[in-house]
This record gives structure tokens, C-alpha cells and sequence, in this order.
């Protein structure tokens, strides 16, 4: 166990917490301005002179603008401007910057062609955006736009991987022969070969990962201005990294200064990784309202979310996995094809390699791991990071693999599993596919899973089932991930053009309140309960005199946002070692108040105490002599208590655990119903445990939701036929059952705190565990696959494959 | 987008306001949303919800007759109807969520004639008849194809009478996302005869399905339907439900309607 500094008592880490600190289940200091109506969102915002923009964007999936006649939109009532891609060419923006680049085998980097933000000469899928208009209202914008005459001159599309690959296929980007941007791979391929060379059985799989839409219950949003006399630019936006937001559209869009530009996120509604990238929108209406002069608003339609959000998954992929005699893994084989979609969104590249890849190992010991992965262009949205991003796509693959090769091999889900298990002794354990975990304990999850989903009474349930003519099914996924991407060094190496570490500042007030600034953003993550938590655990102050602020450039010291479940184990960790600071130098001041040394001085309970005294002076009154310096040693200590941290961790984190889902399928309908859901994961030290159940429950939900439910379609020609919740199904609460969740905890290594991240989990480790279910219940049909979204027309489709229902 | 309102003081006055460019508004829980998004553009609406003599629930021996603007929330929650037809009562509950079945209406339903809404599996399958302002019409030469009836321009439904079935039952198959019927029958045997309508799957909207009903007047039961194959080639088909599909859930989802009605 690390020595964290911390109570590593974990057989007592399901006991009740008494007080406010870590383990405590403190209800959410955000709610009661959320659920009273009273968030701010960035719709809720609007400025004085405030226009509105519209876009006017492709209803084909390929064409040459031959056309563009905006003069009868510019006379209409109400319209400022329109502005179209001559105008950004004339002002010579730059295009949406790729924040991750590939470096491809033979080293061949990724192809990264050019996205302006409103297309110049061609569009590349459905929603590609032509023109805005700019008007007084949006009513008005909105009547004008249908005023632009535009000519386009359609040309063949590729609406998939599979026909993007096609012999002559059309071309997406002319610098990319065969669509292809990227063709990247990792591991030794020579030492798989060998090992498939000596198996005694191999188990194989074809495999989609169904593309998926976000659907964050807030759609986009983009309100800017600019002050004439400053020159400061202004940007509200809905997103997860402002600073972000702020670096790449100052430096690579616009080419402005970035010190006089400030971009806020306020109260943001959901994000899913979706509102990571920048996207054309916010820059246009950035760039219009410097260029107007006045402020400029646009807020997405839903049927614009669904068209333009970047989608998310996306992959097709073979694998196979070499097993010897006794059921032990020798190596694995994976090729992956995945979705970028018309463009390269700004972690389009990395999502599919650098976060998918390295996942492959699992909870596994598999000696020897090789994998390719060819990025392919096709006339859709852009794919990128959505929940999980790249680490469910490899739990789906490897887990559905594992399930396969125990009903080839004759071993039950959980033999196979038991003799392939990474034992808690072994770390830190070395995979072949460059991670190198730190920590875990899958045995124990697995064990509790087993117990809490009563897997003994299985076969009564199964029996039980059967009289009511249903198919149940159990389904296993012994899942591992990988959160906090780190570190930057490293990530630099690999590709990445940003930095991966976190800040905090904590600013304590001569009245002895804090308040927090955090370079993560809480968009749903409860950051401003957990944070506090954090400053109570550690100082002493009670929650109602800690503030959390985050989202806003101007008031935040740089900070990287809130993706890959990073905000505790990265940010957290910043809170803490600028806690800590605080800590060291309150012991200064409060060593002199006491007339002790510093040396003596611990600080406990949210007290200065001198050693083996009575002597104590609280925390509070420590603050108020640093601010109000009459009694202070000012000759060696600045006044003021404000401390900054930046941490850039040694390692991701490895969160892990085993979902056991249990299903019951209608062999007359297809339906699927899931009967029982069972999560046991190891997330590290859990700080909140109602936050932490309320982030699996949804991740879970997304997890049921992208097996049964969701799935984007285009037809052939690129047209997107899932544009609205009338054909994509999103999940809701009569499609899952009543969740059976619990925790058994191993402590991150290379963290104080000892926490791993739980953002995603749930949508990690989920989807497997319903397939395999739905496979374990039609077994006896002889169906042995199930695509995603496992809808009622596909397991239906199954069986009839299988040779019908019996 | 814009309109003239008229919220209608009388039948007659509605009646006189009604046709040419005119849209009759009743719960407005297809048309609104369908002006809103631009697929429609009245230059008139002519509003019914005053109207109380359209609403309201009533049985005279065996007929059950229910005024056109009364609301499903209403038919569903019925004691006159889950009294005389259990299964009408049942299909109303399930129509859409709690705000449509609070604003919808039976005769905005069957005005509009969706390829996907219940009722008009309800009036074809119990053999209602459709009261207008001007006439009677037969259910069976109602409903004409997808959003089309026998209704003609100023004609305003003002109730539909559901002879009372000796048995009847209704079973709805759901399409996942909007959750409208992809497969729904409503199977019957009454005053009215022997009847199986669906909704939901046929390419011209909800029909009879003739063969079932004729193997079921012998025998109403499951098992009577179990030789029939229902064809393909009249079935719709969308991302949800290719038409083999489609044609494999309306056997199936007709013979549980029949089950359930022969209790």
C-alpha cells in the first residue's frame, strides 16, 4: 500500500463518515440552485446590443459550393451581416486546430486537412456550416437564411468505413488517398506472432462500435462580444475547458492576444466530452462581433446538436485472442478501423490510438499485445471523445473476445477470467501496450460482484424465466480504464500539443472562508461538493464558507478543464498541494503568534497547536493575522494566505471492476429487457459516496443505452436518418432497472488522495457485460453475436440467423 | 409563421370558419409542434377548446359514444369506459406521456389519421362510427391512407360511437425512441363482428387484417391465427423495422391482442 499520508484503513471504508470530509455523503451544494431554476447557463445570458446569429449550413453530405448569392438575405428586415467562407478567407482565419497529432507507421503523420470554420469551396457532411446570418432577432436571422441562394453541386458521398474504403471510393480530402489519415499501430508484432504460432486455440471476433450522439441536455451555446474601446474580447460558451477554448481559438483561429480575450463557462448542462472541442460556431460569432461591433448570440437547435455535436465510438474492428491448453492468454491480435468522420476533430486522432490502444491488456496478463489502427475520413460529423472515449470501445472489444473464447474453450466466464487476472501482488504491473498500472484488486471486485448480483441463484431465475417464455441471460465484464491522462512529458512525446496537468488556487480570507479556483470545470460532476469536501477534510473550514469557482479565464489561473474523468485525480491533487502550502506556511505565522518554533507547530482539527502544549490558534485567526499583519514576522513572511499549485501527474490512474449484468430477451419480439445490473468498481478513495453512485448510475445508463438503445445511422448518401429523439433513442428510466452498486478499493499510487476517477466507468464497463447477456441467453438458440445497439429487430435478426427461435 | 386565432364560440361557428386555409385546432398535439418546425402553415386557426358539447363520455345500452375533443387522459381514466370497453380504456392510458394524454383528443386523433396512432386501431377495430357535423361514417371507410380520411373540407367530427364488444383487447408494440405504436392491433369480436385492426405497420396506415379476422370467427383464439402469414409486401419499413420484421410482429402482437381479448 502507498504511503499516502491519508487513514488507509480501508476495511472500514464503508462506514458512516461523520462531518462534512472525505467519505462523507454531503448532498450537493450545487443543487439547490439548479433544481430551484436558478443555474446560469449561457443561453440565460445576454448582452446589451446583443444580435443574433443563424447558420445556414449543407443539407448534402458532399458538394462543391458553385454559388453563394447572400444579397437578397443581407436586404431583408433586420439583418446586420452575413458572412460566408470568402469573408473568413479574406480575414485569413485559421481553421479548428487538431490538438493531438498521429505519428503513423514507417512515420507517417496523420493527414490533418484543413476545417475552416465556414466551408470554403466544399462541404463534407450534412451540417457543415456555409454561411451565418446575423441579424436583429432570431426570427429574423432565420427568415433571411432561407433568402441565401446557394448552388451546390453534389458529389458522391461516403457515409461509413467500409464504403470510405472501397475500391475507388470518393475522396473526402484529396491529401488522403484511400481516406485514410492515419495508419498507426503499437506493440511487438513478431512476439504475437509467435505466440498465436503456438496456441492451442485461437477465439476470433468481428466487431462494431456503433456511433453514438452525445445528447447533453443543454445544447450548444456561443454569446461574444467586444469592447471597441479595450479591444477585450468576450466568449460565453458551453464548455468543459474554457482555458482551452481560449488558447486554440485565440492562437490558431482568430489570431488574437490571448491576454485580451476571456472566455466563461458558466453553469454548463452536461457535456460528455462533446463540448471539449472547438467547433466553428464559437469562433464566427467571436470574430463577427469584433468585426460588427456588437454582441452576437447563438444557441443551438436540437435538431443542430444532433447534426453538428461531435459524434462519438465509431469503430470496426477484428480481433483475436491465443489461448494455450489450460485457457491462459498468449497474445492478441487487433485491427481497428475508426470512424474520424469529414474532418479531424481536436482529439479525433488520439481517441482512437492513444486512448484506446493501451486498454487492451485489461485486467489480463496477455504476454503479447499488437494492434493497428487506420483512421478513416468519411462525409460525416466529426468523431471524437464522448464518454470514455476509445477506453469502452477496447472493454467491448476485449471483453466480448474473452466471453467468446470461455464458450469455445468450455471454461465459465469466471475460470477464464480468475486465470488471467493481474494479481493484486504484481504491481506496478507493465502491460505490453505501454500502460503500466499501479494498482488493483479485480479478484475482489469480481468477488463482491458475484456475490451482490447472487450469481448462485442464477439457474432458479434462468428456470423461472423460461416459464414465462423469456431467454435470461448473464453477462460478465471484468473492465479496466485508464483516467487523467498523463504525464505531459510523455503525452508530448506521443503527439500531444497541450499539457496535461492541473491548478488550483486557494484563496483564504482574513475572515478564515476559502474560496477555491479549480482549472477543472463541473459540468454535472459535482466539483463544488467534492472540492469542498477536499478543503473541510484538510483545513477544517466548515462547507459553508468554501467557494468553488471555476469557468471563467479571467478569474482562473490557467487550468486544462474536466475530461477523462481527470478533475479529482489531477485537480484534486493540485487542491491539495496548494492546501498544503497554505498549511506549511500558516505553521510560519502561527508559530510566531504562539512564540513557539515551527517545528512544533502541527496543524490538526483545523488548529495550529504547539507540540505536547495546550497552545492552539485556530485556522480562522491564523488567516485574519496574515491579512491584518500587526503581529507578524513580515521581515521573513510575505502577508496574504493564497497559495497556488500546478500538478502534473507521474501516471494515469487505472480505475477497474466487474458489471455483471443479467437480461431477459422475448424470443417471439427480439425485446430485451435488463433485469439486473450489478457494478462493483474500484475508483480509489471515494470522497463523496452518493456523487460516486450517481456517476455510475448514469455512466451505466449511457452503457445500457449504447447497448440496447442508441445508434447513429446516415443512408448511404450521408443523410443523417437518426436527426431527432423520434429515431435516436436515447435511454430512460422504464429501460433499466433499479441499480445494485458498490465500491472495493485499492489507492491510486501516484496521488495524495490515493483516487482513481469514476466519470466514466459506468460507460466503460458496461456495455460488454449487456451483450454478453444477451449472447449467454441465446445460446441455446445457437446465436453467438449481437450487434450494438442490440435493438429488438437485431436480436431478433440474431435468432432468425441462428435458425429461429425454439 | 404567422396566423390569425379564432377560438370557435359554437359547433356552427367553428363549422363556418372551418376549410379553405383554415386548421382546426383541437389538443394541437400534432399540429402545433408541426407549425412550429415549419411543416405546416395555416393562415388560420380556428380553436375548439371551448367547445363542451364536444366533450364527455356516454353509453346508451350497447353503444358507448364519446364526444370528439374529449381528452385521453379523460377516456383512460373513464369509469363508463373501463366498464364497457376495458381495452379502449387502455389504449387511451397508453397514448404518448401524461401532457399529450392531457391535451390530446379522440377526434384530432382520428382527424389526423397518423400511420402510427392508436385510435384509429380502436374505431376500425371495435367498427365505430364517426359522427360529423354534416353525417355518419362507417370507420371501415373512414380512415383513406397515411393522414387521409373520408372527412371533407369544414367537416368537423363531433363524436365516435364504439358499439360495446363481447371481447376485445388491445396490444401495442412500441417503436423504441418515439415510442408511437411500430406494431399495434386491436382485436375485437362484438355486435360489430369479428375484427383485427392494425396500426403502425401497413404502408397505407392502419388496416384489417381479413385473413386473421376470418380464421377467427370459428375459434377466437391464439392458435386460429397460427397458419396465416402475414405478407411483407404491404408493410412500411424504416430504420426501426424492416418490413419482414414488421410483418413477423403483427402476427405475433395480433395473436397476444387475441389472447388477451379471449381473456
Amino acid at each position: 500500500m502507498p504511503d499516502t499520508g491519508l487513514d488507509t484503513d480501508l476495511e472500514n471504508a464503508e462506514q458512516v463518515v461523520i462531518g462534512n470530509g472525505i467519505g462523507a455523503r454531503v448532498r450537493r451544494k450545487e443543487d439547490k440552485r439548479f433544481l430551484t431554476g436558478k443555474g446560469r447557463y449561457a443561453d440565460d445570458i445576454n448582452r446589451p446590443g446583443q444580435t443574433h446569429a443563424y447558420f445556414v449550413r449543407s443539407q448534402v453530405a458532399h458538394a462543391d459550393i458553385k454559388n453563394l448569392d447572400t444579397s437578397a438575405a443581407e436586404k431583408a428586415e433586420g439583418v446586420i451581416a452575413v458572412l460566408t467562407g470568402a469573408d473568413v478567407a479574406a480575414d485569413e482565419l485559421g481553421g479548428l486546430p487538431c490538438g493531438w497529432g498521429i505519428m503513423g507507421k514507417n512515420d507517417v503523420p496523420m493527414h490533418e486537412p484543413p476545417h475552416p470554420i465556414l466551408a470554403i469551396g466544399t462541404v463534407r457532411h450534412v451540417g457543415d456550416p456555409i454561411a451565418v446570418v446575423i441579424a436583429e432577432t432570431k426570427k429574423q436571422a432565420k427568415a433571411a437564411a432561407q433568402l441565401i441562394d446557394v448552388t451546390l453541386e453534389e458529389k458522391p458521398a461516403v457515409a461509413n468505413i467500409r464504403a470510405a474504403l472501397a475500391d475507388g471510393a470518393p475522396l473526402v480530402h484529396d491529401g488522403a488517398p484511400g481516406n485514410v489519415a492515419f495508419d498507426w499501430e503499437i506493440g511487438d508484432r513478431a512476439a504475437m506472432e509467435e505466440a498465436f504460432a503456438n496456441a492451442a486455440h485461437v477465439a476470433e471476433i468481428d466487431i462494431d462500435n456503433n456511433r453514438l450522439i452525445p445528447n447533453a441536455i443543454e445544447p450548444r451555446v456561443a454569446v461574444a462580444e467586444f469592447d471597441t474601446g479595450t479591444g477585450d474580447y468576450t466568449l460565453f460558451v458551453t464548455s468543459q475547458n474554457p482555458h482551452v477554448h481560449r488558447l486554440l481559438i485565440a492562437a490558431f483561429v482568430l489570431h488574437i492576444p490571448e491576454e485580451k480575450f476571456r472566455v466563461v463557462a458558466p453553469d454548463v448542462g452536461g457535456g460528455f466530452g462533446s463540448k471539449i472541442f472547438p467547433y466553428p460556431e464559437e469562433s464566427v460569432v467571436t470574430w463577427a462581433a469584433a468585426k460588427l461591433g456588437r454582441p452576437v448570440k447563438w444557441t443551438a437547435e436540437r435538431s443542430e446538436s444532433f447534426m453538428t455535436d461531435a459524434h462519438g465510438r465509431d469503430h470496426v474492428s477484428h480481433a483475436e485472442l491465443a489461448l494455450d491448453k489450460d485457457g491462459k492468454f498468449l497474445a492478441l491480435k487487433v485491427s481497428t478501423l475508426a470512424n474520424l468522420g469529414g474532418y479531424v476533430s481536436a482529439f479525433g486522432g488520439a481517441v482512437p490510438t492513444f486512448l484506446y490502444a493501451p486498454l487492451l491488456a485489461g485486467t489480463y496478463t496477455t504476454p503479447a499485445i499488437y494492434c493497428e489502427v487506420k483512421g478513416v475520413f468519411t462525409h460525416t460529423v466529426p468523431v471524437d471523445a464522448y464518454r470514455g472515449a476509445g477506453r469502452p470501445e477496447a472493454t467491448y472489444l476485449l471483453e466480448r473476445l474473452v466471453d467468446r473464447a470461455a464458450r469455445e474453450t468450455g471454461l465459465s466466464q469466471v475460470d477464464i477470467r480468475r486465470k488471467n487476472f493481474i494479481q493484486p501482488d504484481a504491481f506496478p504491473y507493465q502491460t505490453p501496450v505501454a500502460s503500466c498500472y499501479d494498482s488493483g484488486d479485480y479478484e475482489a471486485t469480481l468477488s463482491s460482484a458475484l456475490k451482490k448480483a447472487d450469481v448462485d441463484g442464477f439457474e432458479k431465475r434462468k428456470a423461472d424465466a423460461a416459464l414465462r417464455g423469456k431467454k435470461r441471460g448473464l453477462g460478465f465484464s471484468t473492465y479496466l480504464e485508464a483516467c487523467g491522462v498523463a504525464p505531459s512529458a510523455v503525452a508530448g512525446q506521443l503527439g500531444a500539443r497541450a499539457g496535461l496537468y492541473e491548478s488550483a488556487v486557494v484563496r483564504v480570507h482574513p475572515t478564515g472562508g476559502v474560496t477555491v479556483f479549480t482549472g477543472t470545470h463541473s459540468h454535472g460532476q459535482s466539483h463544488e461538493t467534492t472540492f469542498a469536501q477536499l478543503v473541510n477534510d484538510r483545513l477544517g473550514v466548515g462547507l459553508e464558507h468554501i467557494e468553488v469557482v471555476h469557468g471563467d479565464t479571467a478569474r482562473i489561473q490557467f487550468g486544462m478543464g474536466t475530461y477523462g474523468s481527470r478533475s479529482l485525480a489531477v485537480g484534486g491533487e493540485a487542491l491539495i498541494r496548494a492546501m498544503d502550502k497554505v498549511i506549511e506556511k500558516g505553521k510560519k505565522i502561527a508559530a510566531h503568534l504562539m512564540e513557539a518554533s515551527e517545528n512544533d507547530i502541527e496543524f490538526e482539527g483545523g488548529s495550529f497547536k504547539v507540540t505536547g502544549t495546550d497552545k492552539e490558534t485556530p485556522f480562522g485567526a491564523v488567516a485574519f493575522a496574515a491579512y491584518v499583519p500587526h503581529n507578524y514576522p513580515l521581515e521573513t513572511l510575505e502577508p496574504g494566505l493564497e497559495e497556488t499549485a500546478f500538478f502534473d501527474p507521474l501516471n494515469f490512474t487505472f480505475p477497474g471492476g466487474c458489471h455483471i449484468c443479467e437480461v431477459e430477451v422475448d424470443p417471439a419480439t427480439g425485446v430485451t429487457e435488463v433485469v439486473n445490473f450489478t457494478a462493483v468498481d474500484d475508483v480509489g478513495r471515494v470522497i463523496n459516496p452518493m456523487i460516486v453512485e450517481g456517476q455510475v448510475h448514469g455512466g451505466v445508463t449511457q452503457g445500457i443505452g449504447q447497448a440496447l438503445l442508441e445508434g447513429c445511422v446516415y443512408d448511404d448518401n450521408g443523410q443523417l436518418l437518426t436527426g431527432s429523439y423520434m429515431d435516436y433513442t436515447m435511454p430512460r428510466a422504464d429501460n433499466v432497472p433499479s441499480y445494485n452498486v458498490g465500491t472495493e478499493l485499492t489507492l491510486c499510487a501516484h496521488n495524495t488522495l490515493g483516487v482513481k476517477g469514476v466519470g466514466e466507468v459506468g460507460a466503460i464497463g458496461s456495455p460488454p457485460a449487456v451483450i454478453n447477456a444477451i449472447v449467454d441467453a441465446l445460446s441455446d438458440l445457437g446465436v453467438t453475436d449481437v450487434s450494438m445497439p442490440a435493438t429488438s429487430q437485431n436480436v431478433w435478426r440474431a435468432i432468425q440467423a441462428a435458425g429461429g427461435a425454439k | 409563421m404567422s396566423f390569425a386565432y379564432h377560438k370557435a364560440a359554437s359547433v356552427n361557428d367553428a363549422a363556418s370558419q372551418a376549410g379553405g386555409d383554415a386548421a382546426l385546432l383541437a389538443g394541437g398535439m400534432t399540429l402545433l409542434p408541426a407549425i412550429k418546425l415549419g411543416l405546416s402553415d395555416p393562415r388560420r386557426l380556428v380553436d375548439l377548446a371551448d367547445l363542451g358539447e364536444l366533450r364527455g363520455i356516454t353509453r346508451d345500452g350497447d353503444t358507448l359514444t364519446i364526444g370528439s375533443m374529449t381528452r385521453h387522459a379523460d377516456v383512460a381514466a373513464s369509469a363508463e369506459v373501463q366498464g364497457a370497453i376495458p381495452a379502449l380504456a387502455k389504449l387511451a392510458g397508453g397514448i404518448g406521456d401524461a401532457q399529450v394524454r392531457h391535451r390530446g383528443t379522440i377526434g384530432g386523433s382520428i382527424a389526423n389519421n397518423d400511420p402510427a396512432a392508436d385510435y384509429p386501431a380502436a374505431c376500425l377495430g371495435l367498427g365505430a362510427t364517426i359522427v360529423t357535423t354534416s353525417r355518419e361514417i362507417a370507420a371501415d371507410d373512414f380512415f383513406t391512407g397515411l393522414f387521409e380520411t373520408a372527412l371533407e373540407e369544414g367537416e368537423i367530427i363531433t363524436s365516435v360511437r364504439f358499439p360495446v364488444p363481447e371481447k376485445a383487447a388491445y396490444e401495442k408494440f412500441v417503436q423504441p425512441a418515439s415510442r408511437f405504436a411500430l406494431v399495434g392491433v386491436f382485436a375485437a369480436q362484438g355486435p360489430a363482428g369479428t375484427r383485427v385492426a392494425v396500426t403502425g405497420a401497413g404502408l397505407s396506415g392502419v388496416y384489417r387484417a381479413s385473413d386473421m379476422e376470418a380464421a377467427l370467427e370459428s375459434d377466437f383464439s391464439a392458435d386460429a391465427i397460427d397458419g396465416i402469414t402475414v405478407p411483407e409486401d404491404n408493410m412500411a419499413a424504416d430504420i426501426h423495422a424492416a418490413a419482414d420484421y414488421r410483418a413477423h410482429l403483427v402476427k405475433v402482437i395480433a395473436g397476444r391482442a387475441i389472447a388477451a381479448a379471449a381473456g
